[in-house]
């Protein structure tokens, strides 16, 4: 394995990411602080929501912010470079097994979805006014969970980018990640779908599900949620499972 | 010393359309034919682009592959440069085997592509020193030779602006400098004068000799053939995914009989001067389109021009202008393959 190539990779793709600056933050942060301000401050403030929910919402928030900002920078970026000008090749073609390539852009994800969730707890956490009752309790398996978020983001991206043609990217939004956001359990907890028994169940093999349930039951566990081993379990499950279909599919696409 | 390349009966069958043509690529999309009836088993998609070529290219040496479109050039530096996966056969680049020791292999190689590729999210410099840094080279070595390579290509007035606003000669001489800037030790050039304007084409040959000299090997695919015949050492014509044809430029050529093509035009040509002119020494044919122009293919060129003054002269016709055409790709190819190029 050759590390300096690898290192120099990641060095290219957080030089563009500071480039993209700006744009990226707006991306990655404007949708969820809306979405907080709506719910969380003016929905709660006029009493048609109660103040507790909150503490349901910004976990969802957070894990929303942080799948979806990995996704997109591991997923766009490859299905521009896969295109016809196969801007990829310059890195295919430098001296290191290009299964490596795809690990170093799910780091690079990985280390996007993070700053996104670090970036978004404060900011939502003020947003909100007063009210929503963080703990830091468990900081280890907070911790843990994170990077299990991260590492899905990261590799979810992979796997879309290498399935993902141009011309659908459109589609992908609202066909796979839109209900996949809306049945994530990111603005109810998962126990809240216990009246639609069917439902609460196929909501499970939705990997979103353990990302808003994971962070809710370290930062707020006041609120019901799937126990933590079970979270941290489907979690592991759902990234091993992206990481090899997505480094298949990435090595099937970068020969010919 | 130098490192030499052998491919031993190389195939590639592709069983999806190749690359440039997958579904969604931008500029057009390609559909296989299938079968119509419903009840038929699909029609399986198979493209023979190499059909067992072998080849041996010396350290060292200027090779080139002349062919077609279509023809498997493109495969075989694919091949060569480990973007494509061989269906049989075996290319080694030096000792490494392409295929097997991929990364051993890539260390050894420049690739220049037949479309830019470059990385479009960063400026002409960055593109040099992150592709150093690839290479494992130190920063201060990276960007010592970064500016030498913006010089020597003249871009240095463009070198902090984003590569995606450059025109496509500028693209071209970027892919060519990001191939150098490791230093590799066999370069591959995948049309690399085509759409080029003749100064720059001039500049990219003084540029590929320049580093040839250096010891280096060189492959190079390219329709032209004075591109061939000024640069390389050793050609091999390519067609079908075949080998027709290999040798030095002067060998393939002398194998052509009557290979020299003369496009005469008179003030008038009259059917009298046309039988004379075919009744010359090494003269296999004459073609006249109208009354004025004559396309004369002979074994020989300049040799024959003042003959052919004096039959005009003997016929009160008086010769305007001449351009003789050395033997040519397309008389190579039509002699090798009784099809011109473009059927």
């Amino acid at each position: 394995m050759n590390w300096k190539t690898f290192y120099a990779m990641l060095l290219r793709d957080g030089h563009v990411a500071r480039r993209n600056l700006v744009p990226t933050l707006v991306q990655n942060l404007l949708q969820p602080l809306l979405l907080t301000f709506v719910f969380g401050r003016v929905l709660t403030s006029s009493g048609m929501m109660q103040g507790a929910y909150k503490n349901v919402l910004l976990p969802g928030i957070i894990a929303i912010s942080m799948t979806l900002s990995g996704i997109w920078a591991v997923a766009m970026p490859l299905i521009t470079e896969f295109q016809f000008s196969k801007e990829i090749e310059d890195r295919l073609l430098a001296p290191m097994a290009t299964h490596w390539l795809a690990v170093e852009k799910i780091i690079a994800g990985m280390v996007q979805s993070i700053v996104s969730g670090v970036v978004v707890i404060p900011a939502a956490w003020l947003m909100m006014g007063s009210g929503a009752n963080l703990s830091f309790a468990r900081p280890l398996e907070f911790a843990l969970i994170g990077l299990l978020v991260a590492l899905f983001a990261g590799a979810g991206g992979l796997t879309l980018g290498c399935a993902i043609s141009q011309q659908h990217i459109g589609l992908m939004f609202s066909l796979i990640i839109a209900p996949m956001i809306m049945f994530g359990c990111a603005y109810y907890p998962w126990s809240a779908l216990k009246s639609f028994p069917g439902m609460q169940y196929a909501v499970l093999v939705n990997p979103i599900v353990y990302a808003c349930e994971g962070l809710r039951g370290t930062l707020v566990p006041q609120v019901p949620h799937i126990p933590i081993y079970a979270i941290i379990g489907a979690l592991a499950g759902f990234d091993c499972l992206f990481l090899i279909v997505g480094l298949r599919r990435f090595n099937q696409k970068a020969v010919t | 010393m130098g490192i030499g390349i052998r491919i031993e009966d190389l195939r590639k069958i592709y069983d999806t359309p190749p690359p440039s043509a997958l579904r969604g690529a931008g500029g057009f999309s390609f559909t296989p034919q299938r079968s119509a009836a419903p009840k038929e088993k699909k029609k399986k998609f198979e493209v023979v682009a190499l059909a067992g070529i072998s080849l041996e290219i010396r350290p060292g040496e200027v090779f080139g592959l002349l062919g077609p479109n279509g023809a498997g050039k493109t495969t075989t530096i694919q091949i060569l440069t480990t973007r494509t996966r061989p269906t049989a056969g075996r290319a080694f680049v030096g000792d490494h085997d392409v295929w097997q020791q991929q990364v051993e292999a890539k260390k050894l190689i420049g690739v220049v592509p037949q479309r830019p590729n470059l990385d479009f999210a960063l400026t002409a410099r960055e593109v040099l020193l992150f592709h150093g840094a690839y290479f494992g080279q130190s920063s201060k070595e990276r960007a010592r030779r970064a500016q030498e390579l913006l010089e020597k290509f003249k871009l240095t007035d463009r070198a902090d602006h984003m590569v995606r606003t450059f025109s496509g000669g500028m693209m071209q001489r970027m892919l060519i400098a990001r191939a150098m800037m490791h230093d590799p030790e066999v370069l591959f050039l995948d049309e690399p004068s085509a759409g080029l304007d003749p100064q720059t084409r001039l500049l990219l040959w003084d540029i590929i000799r320049d580093y040839n000299r250096q010891g280096k090997t060189i492959v190079l695919t390219t329709h032209y053939m004075d591109e061939a015949d000024t640069l390389c050492d050793r050609i091999a014509i390519i067609d079908h995914g075949k080998i027709i044809a290999s040798g030095t430029p002067s060998e393939l050529k002398a194998s052509i009989p009557g290979g020299y093509l003369l496009r005469l035009r008179f003030d008038r040509a009259p059917d009298g001067l046309l039988a004379q002119l075919k009744t010359l020494p090494g003269v296999s044919e004459v073609h006249s389109t109208d009354h004025i122009a004559a396309d004369v293919y002979a074994d020989r060129g300049g040799p024959l021009i003042s003959a052919i003054v004096n039959a005009a002269q003997g016929s009160g016709a008086e010769l305007h202008d001449v351009h003789i055409s050395e033997p040519s790709l397309e008389t190579l190819f039509l002699h090798h393959t009784g099809r011109s190029l473009r059927d």
